[in-house]
């Protein structure tokens, strides 16, 4: 009572309290951890969080060193027996600290931030794996992973294993003349089409099968218009397995304004960790869209 | 004659029946603050991990416990750096949301408001979206600046405001309107709402699932830093709402009644808005949308021990801070390691609970 006594005009009363506040926030800034460490001293007992870095310690050999897993770390069908510590951008520090890790790998993007610093704090290791949508950041994710690791050797091996997948799956669409335009859609909601647009990994694989993404006109997921359909001119529909149920099917080509388009009645689905981990098995994925997509004109 | 000895009787009686009243109302705080001490301890010493808080809190304080003396970095740390900020943050943001609703419920002279009628929730909810979606781009500087304050500085700014505004628009001649604040505060939580779709409509993929878990509320974020800042906010506040129960229990008569009381009513109405909106904007701001817990706990207390402010207020904040410290253990430990969104839990056992206070109080059941 004492504190608000008088009645001051709002502007006043208003800028003391927010400028006392902002103080108040400014003298407790974060300290930054310093870090860069390449790899783990102790090995034993990793967290592997994001679904490509887990498929990454899988397919060098070493999934006897992880403890635990991310929720987005669905494959292979063993790491799904592993502990899940949550989602990767929603981690709980106890939950991931309950495992007791000797090291954690993280994909870029983990967080929240907060959990992170405190994973820090606890003189655990943590290594951020960064993340780019295409066949050199594929690369530079299984070195990462294999230096933190310890295996360099092995993971030269697969990389270069993986290289040459990568270049051969590239190489099958090089030769055709007409290219066909996707339009990825990551769920459809009231009839209206939640698409991708550049600087996602669904534009990245489509560029890989050589296709086009029949969105340029924006970056990231964003809900299109009616008319932004028609003039993308797609000639094919590209979903995850797991955007909705099957009938969804019916309801996507039902809708007028799809059905007007060249892929009337073309859908490929795909399931979405394969299709957009930029993991070890994107040369995979990226073959079997370029088969869906360009049948036999995929040369091996 | 007859009717004077009425009067007395009655006046013996309702003076009786106030005493008893009281009495009750003093025995079920005790309680409560028995019970907020077994809920802060049951937190601290429970989690996904086996990190030992006895351990660890008599190395503090005495020392290793001998056969302890291993004691790793790690329990140090879970003990340390989240679960005892955790905690103090749910009593602190649990006691605030409690008391809030039940001051807005006595201003509004009704069982259903709660914060978000003074728009305090709507622009906190805008502050935090804006540095989520654009702490990259047009929010820089501020992000890049405050760190992980950033987004409780704008979320507290943003509610603080969109009150401040609000109370401008409703007062005219040192009179404040609490008709006009209601339907302003719904046009204003409106456009807030509005701006915060544009920036979700900005959002990409990641920010979007961000603000999802925002809006579902966790106290997992819970710092040192945090409390460090929006503590002192939050006590303050807290620290000024006991001042205001005598004049809510007189504004329950009427505002012109309250007035003749000798109650200053504009400086109540004001110094509750503003306090409302600090306290909410502050918790809101750490923590998330966590529902419920400002409506059902004021609700259940007037049951237990009616409606005097004096007690209300202060059994309101104990109840909601035991009630949010027991949330989280479930949240933290039902799905562990990973953790549920606190705001899912008392959501889910409140709206239930709120629903059978509701039928019971109109008779429909009778359980």
């Amino acid at each position: 009572m004492v504190l608000f006594s008088r009645l001051p005009s709002v502007s006043r009363s208003a800028l003391g309290p927010a400028a006392a506040v902002f103080l108040a926030f400014a003298a407790l800034m974060p300290a930054q951890a310093a870090e860069g460490i390449a790899t783990f001293a102790d090995r034993s007992r990793i967290v592997a969080i994001g679904g490509s870095i887990t498929e990454i310690v899988y397919a060098l050999g070493e999934q006897h060193r992880l403890v635990a897993r991310d929720s987005t770390s669905r494959y292979p069908q063993a790491a799904a027996e592993l502990p899940d510590v949550g989602y990767m951008r929603q981690l709980s520090p106890e939950g991931v600290l309950s495992v007791n890790p000797s090291g954690i790998l993280a994909l870029h993007g983990s967080g929240p931030k907060e959990a992170v610093d405190v994973l820090k704090k606890s003189r655990i290791p943590f290594i951020e794996v960064p993340e780019r949508y295409d066949n050199q950041g594929i690369l530079e994710k299984i070195h990462i992973v294999g230096k933190a690791l310890g295996v360099d050797a092995k993971a030269d091996a697969l990389a270069a294993e993986i290289d040459a997948k990568l270049k051969a799956a590239e190489k099958q669409t090089a030769s055709i003349k007409e290219r066909k335009r996707i339009l990825f859609v990551l769920s459809m909601q009231g009839g209206k089409l939640l698409a991708a647009g550049s600087d996602t990994a669904a534009d990245g694989i489509i560029k890989l099968a050589g296709g086009i993404n029949a969105i340029d006109g924006f970056a990231g997921y964003k809900q299109l218009s009616d008319e932004a359909v028609i003039t993308a001119r797609p000639d094919v529909i590209l979903m995850m397995n797991n955007a909705g149920p099957a009938t969804a099917d019916d309801e996507l080509f039902s809708n007028p304004v799809v059905a007007s388009t060249p892929a009337a009645r073309k859908l490929i689905r795909m399931d979405g960790g394969y299709l957009l981990g930029f993991g070890p098995r994107t040369a995979d994925a990226i073959h079997d869209l370029a088969v869906s997509l360009y049948g036999g004109q995929v040369t091996d | 004659m007859a009717d004077q000895s009425i009067a007395d009787a009655a006046g013996i009686m309702a003076t009786a029946a106030e005493g008893d009243r009281s009495r009750r109302a003093r025995l079920v705080i005790v309680l409560l603050c028995v019970g907020l001490a077994i809920a802060v301890l049951l937190s601290l010493t429970s989690g996904a991990s086996d990190a030992s808080a006895i351990g660890v809190m008599h190395d503090w304080l005495f020392g290793a416990l001998p056969g302890d003396a291993a004691l790793s970095a790690r329990d140090h740390v879970i003990i340390h750096d989240i679960r005892l900020p955790r905690v103090i943050l749910g009593v602190l943001v649990g006691a605030s949301l409690a008391v809030s609703g039940a001051v807005m419920q006595g201003l509004f002279r009704n069982p259903l408001a709660d914060p978000g009628l003074i728009g305090v929730s709507a622009g906190s909810s805008l502050g935090a979206v804006a540095v989520i979606v654009l702490g990259s781009t047009m929010l820089a500087p501020l992000t890049s600046a405050l760190g992980t304050l950033a987004l409780p500085l704008a979320a507290f700014c943003g509610g603080l405001a969109t009150t401040l505004l609000l109370y401008q628009v409703a007062t005219r001649q040192g009179r404040t309107s609490v008709a006009t604040m209601l339907l302003a505060g719904i046009a204003l939580a409106a456009l807030a709402m509005a701006l915060t779709g544009i920036l979700i409509f900005m959002a990409d993929d990641r920010q979007l699932r961000d603000l999802t878990f925002w809006q579902l509320g966790s106290l997992g974020g819970a710092t040192w830093q945090k409390i460090g800042s929006v503590g002192p906010i939050i006590v303050l506040a807290l620290a000024a709402m006991p001042f205001l129960a005598r004049g809510l229990n007189a504004l329950a008569l009427g505002e012109a009644t309250a007035g003749h009381l000798g109650i200053p009513v504009q400086r109540l109405k004001y110094t509750a808005i503003v306090g409302v909106s600090a306290a909410v904007g502050a918790s809101v701001a750490v923590s998330g949308g966590i529902g419920f817990v400002g409506i059902v706990v004021p609700h259940l207390l007037r049951l237990l021990i009616g409606p005097d402010n004096r007690y209300l207020l202060p059994a309101s904040a104990l109840l909601g801070a035991a009630l949010l410290l027991l949330a989280d253990a479930v949240a933290r430990t039902i799905v562990a390691p990973a953790e549920l969104p606190i705001g899912i839990v008392t959501a889910v056992a409140g709206a239930p609970f709120f629903l059978w206070i509701l039928l019971r109080k109109r008779g429909v059941i009778d359980l």
